[in-house]
């Protein structure tokens, strides 16, 4: 892409940040984790400046969605809160082992999350099942237990495993200060599948601590020079503005043949990166 | 769960909260899409590298260079400044929710919330890996 001038690059590059918000909003697998792979693969932007350009266009989706979730009144702040101790922790933890790693290592460990996301991203959440166990200790201590607007109204839920989904979380902190993601996919199984939350619970309380995590990651990238203004400016206008187109469009579409679609491609650019990673050509 | 007490309950803080973080994003959308117009204009017609990692200017990390070329009006700075504040955001949002803790005099929370704003204020102005 060495022909293009300032001008060209950009205006593409905000394109192809555009798509990748908007789809990454209409699947749910966020637009800024297609939007490293796009940058380094098509673009042959140096890794560590894509991460940098994609984090701080996570952080713009995910605060620009929070008022629209805030209307729902479903995510649970304190348990978000609480876990934000173990993903802003991971985050900076994370961050500092990116600045050690060389970009072929980055590449391979992003490929994997990547096939990861795509692979979460089609599978069929059940309907939550009446939750009667026994009261978390901890749970209750940390007043985590919440209610829920359900069809048949109201519906109060128990938290459990705090101490495992803690560890889970700091692990999604450490994934996003490594790679520059918000890792909102591993947010969710910590909240739904090891916490037991409700699943639309998850997702919404997922959703408002990705940009705080994302916070933490960044403040180490912007010091470590990771963040260029001249391109993050297109990808955080571009994903900004797709996000929000997709999540206008989100609910007339249920199509689930987007998502597999989506899925596919996201594992096709999951292998390109592993194997460019290993022939150490990014 | 903490119920109404003098006007605050979590419904209303989340309001809040919500519209806060729409304001820092338009904000910081607006400051960076004004930074993009004057970078274009200056930049548009040499030919951009990315593809080596040099990492940025010492102007382009620091808060006090960001401030610096933002306020003599550089493109490169009004931009870094727009992604400051966007980054600023939810820094801010943790803190706005330290204090509606503490109207709802939730002290435990309050704790717990200003642990996350000491983390998000280490990775922004100390850390050093």
């Amino acid at each position: 892409m060495h022909h293009l001038n300032t001008t060209e690059f950009t205006l593409v590059i905000w394109l192809g940040a555009l798509v990748a918000g908007f789809l990454g909003a209409l699947t749910g697998l966020g637009g800024g984790i297609v939007v490293t792979p796009l940058l380094t693969l098509a673009f042959g932007v140096n890794i560590r400046y894509a991460m940098g350009a994609s984090l701080v266009s996570v952080i713009a989706t995910s605060s620009g969605a929070a008022a629209a979730y805030v209307k729902e009144g479903i995510s649970n702040i304190r348990a978000g809160m609480f876990l934000e101790i173990a993903t802003t922790t991971g985050a900076v933890v994370g961050a500092g082992i990116a600045l050690k790693l060389p970009t072929g290592v980055i590449a391979i460990v992003f490929g994997v999350v990547l096939l990861y996301s795509a692979i979460q991203s089609t599978r069929i959440h059940p309907e939550l099942t009446p939750d009667d166990r026994e009261p978390d200790r901890i749970s209750a201590l940390l007043r985590m237990d919440s209610t829920y607007p359900a069809i048949d109204g109201l519906k109060s839920y128990r938290v459990h495993s705090v101490p495992a989904g803690f560890g889970v979380m700091f692990g999604a902190g450490i994934l996003s200060g490594l790679l520059g993601i918000g890792s909102g996919a591993l947010k969710v199984v910590a909240m739904d599948q090891v916490m037991r939350l409700p699943f639309k619970v998850s997702t919404t309380t997922s959703n408002f601590m990705i940009g705080v995590t994302a916070a933490a990651s960044a403040g180490v990238y912007l010091r470590q020079g990771y963040v260029d203004p001249g391109l993050a400016m297109p990808v955080m206008l571009g994903v900004l503005l797709g996000a929000l187109l997709g999540a206008r469009i989100l609910p007339k579409t249920r199509s689930k043949v987007l998502r597999v679609v989506f899925a596919i491609a996201v594992t096709v650019l999951a292998i390109e990166m592993i194997y460019h990673g290993i022939s150490g050509r990014l | 769960m903490i119920g109404i007490r003098g006007g605050w309950d979590d419904q209303r803080i989340e309001k809040i909260v919500g519209n806060l973080l729409r304001a820092g994003v338009i904000i910081a959308a607006s400051v960076v899409f004004a930074g993009g117009v004057f970078y274009l204009i200056r930049y548009g017609n040499i030919h951009p590298n990315f593809s080596l990692f040099r990492g940025e200017p010492s102007d382009m990390r620091s808060l006090a260079g960001i401030f610096h070329d933002a306020f003599i009006l550089r493109p490169r700075g009004i931009i870094q400044f727009g992604l400051l504040l966007l980054i600023a955001t939810p820094v801010a949002r943790v803190a706005f929710s330290a204090v509606a803790f503490a109207l709802e005099k939730d002290r435990l929370y309050v704790v717990i919330t200003l642990i996350v704003l000491a983390v998000l204020l280490f990775s922004l102005l100390w850390a050093r890996a």
